[in-house]
């Protein structure tokens, strides 16, 4: 760990070094293609596999790494230097580790299920999007059919991303036909257990690696795969502040990345001119500024989750008003930085940055950052901050 | 107390189910009562019950149940 990284919480160093490799040697060469192909990035999710890392937050009693969030965080802001759309995977994938072993350590199929994950390397994939209910995550439409000791759903996924490429799929559904939208439950379907029938075609701007049309997923399982906390829980104290911080953690290495590529470009073009100022370099002091921003807001945020994390029952505070508006307002200051860094180092790096086929192209890296304020879409966490901070008094 | 309560749940809590049928432990949010719909019950308790909810009791299990927001109105009012 370098001294940059103290303040995201403790991390073991290996961790962040294994996810540098993997960044450095396997993503990054097959980036452009992932990109220019909108397919999965196999190599690197092979090598995540290899060095056990899709298991890294499985807990150390059941085979994983027991990896904290501040070090998939870590993980995910190396993988994000390098493809964004495997260091996204990477954080999707954890996050719904991370509600099941969370929320399912009392339920024996799901502590099975969390040992077979780190055993054989599982990818577990989220459904949580849904057809008809506007991007709300705290609604369904489809709900659980239970029938004796075995359930059935079908739902009907906006997007869902890495699909076909993953184990199993972790579901929203409403707890039974007769409930309400909001009474949902986390259910799981294992390959096998499901059909899974494409609806839209893929071709987004960025992040097209993640592999994210909708689909309609059909299953049928055993009652023991519907996780029994009610979803609300496990959506404020697990789901929402792990997504925001792995994902606020993988724009970090986006942007990170492109102030490299701009500092690096001000830099060669010092060299050749000794002496003479770079018409990039105030901009790059500007950037490098914003770049420090980002950081602290993720770290700080990071730091403080991890903390609350390592309590042995999850803090009154993870349930709070306070705590949503906090996280929310990460995500909206973390995929706005992104956008902005990145769009600052295009213009430090002139043509050369808008070329696709320079080193200091900023193409994919401004695409990718792109996407961050949109997928939950800031304007829609912005109206939900208006209501909540009609009662939130800041005492 | 608990009757004010279920006429300001009738009118902000926009449960799926009728408030007149609900027991007082029951879960407001299982009868449906989003998260949208839990700050206007908010801020019509705070209104009729001319209290503030601390921070601290903005969170779901002091709103989950007719019988969690009493307790939370009496420790705001000292028991009154």
């Amino acid at each position: 760990m370098s001294w940059n990284d103290v303040t995201r919480g403790p991390v073991r160093s290996e961790l962040v070094e294994q996810a540098r490799r993997i960044g450095t040697e396997v993503a990054r060469p097959h980036a452009g293609a992932v990109d220019r192909d909108a397919r999965f990035p196999f190599e690197a999710a092979a090598a995540l596999r290899e060095e056990r890392l899709l298991g890294a937050t499985v807990p150390v009693e059941l085979g994983g790494l027991g990896a904290s969030v501040a070090e998939v965080a870590a993980m995910c802001t190396e993988l994000g230097k390098h493809c964004s759309a495997t260091a996204v995977a990477f954080a999707m994938h954890h996050i719904q580790i991370a509600c099941m072993a969370r929320h399912g350590m009392g339920s024996p199929f799901f502590r099975a299920y969390l040992t077979e994950c780190a055993e054989r390397q599982l990818l577990v994939a989220s459904a949580t999007s849904e057809v008809g209910v506007g991007g709300d995550m705290r609604s369904s439409v489809c709900a659980v059919e239970r029938d004796g000791a075995r359930f059935r759903l079908r739902k009907a996924s906006s997007v869902l991303s890495y699909a076909e490429h993953a184990d199993s799929i972790l579901a929203t559904a409403r707890r039974a036909p007769e409930a309400p939208k909001n009474d949902q439950v986390l259910v799981l379907l294992t390959k096998g257990q499901y059909t899974l029938e494409r609806t839209t075609t893929w071709d987004p701007l960025g992040m097209r690696g993640t592999c994210s049309p909708g689909y309609v997923t059909t299953g049928e399982a055993s009652s023991d795969q519907i996780l029994d906390a009610a979803f609300g829980d496990i959506a404020a104290q697990t789901m929402v502040p792990y997504s925001h911080v792995t994902w606020s953690s993988a724009w970090l290495g986006i942007a990170s990345d492109a102030v490299s590529r701009a500092r690096a470009y001000v830099r060669a073009d010092a060299r050749r001119r000794p002496g003479v100022l770079p018409y990039g370099a105030p901009r790059l002091g500007e950037v490098t500024n914003l770049l420090q921003t980002m950081r602290a807001t993720v770290f700080e945020a990071t730091a403080e989750y991890d903390a609350m994390m390592r309590e042995p029952t999850p803090p009154d505070h993870l349930s709070t008003i306070a705590y949503a508006l906090k996280m929310n307002n990460l995500k909206i200051s973390a995929s706005q930085l992104v956008g902005k860094i990145v769009l600052e180092c295009l213009t430090i790096c002139g043509m050369a940055g808008y070329s696709n086929d320079s080193p200091f192209s900023m193409g994919r890296q401004l695409r990718d950052a792109l996407g961050a304020a949109l997928q939950v879409s800031n304007d829609r966490i912005n109206t939900t901050n208006a209501g909540l901070l009609l009662v939130y008094k800041d005492d | 107390m608990n009757d004010t309560i279920r006429s300001i749940l009738k009118e902000h809590g926009r449960l799926a189910v009728d408030v007149g049928a609900i027991a007082d432990d029951a879960d407001l949010y299982q009868a449906g009562m989003t998260s949208h719909a839990s700050v206007n019950l908010m801020l019509a308790l705070e209104g009729a019950f001319d209290v503030e909810f601390p921070d601290r009791m903005l969170r779901r299990r002091v709103f989950e149940s007719i019988s969690s927001i009493r307790a939370a109105i009496e420790e705001l009012t000292g028991g009154a």
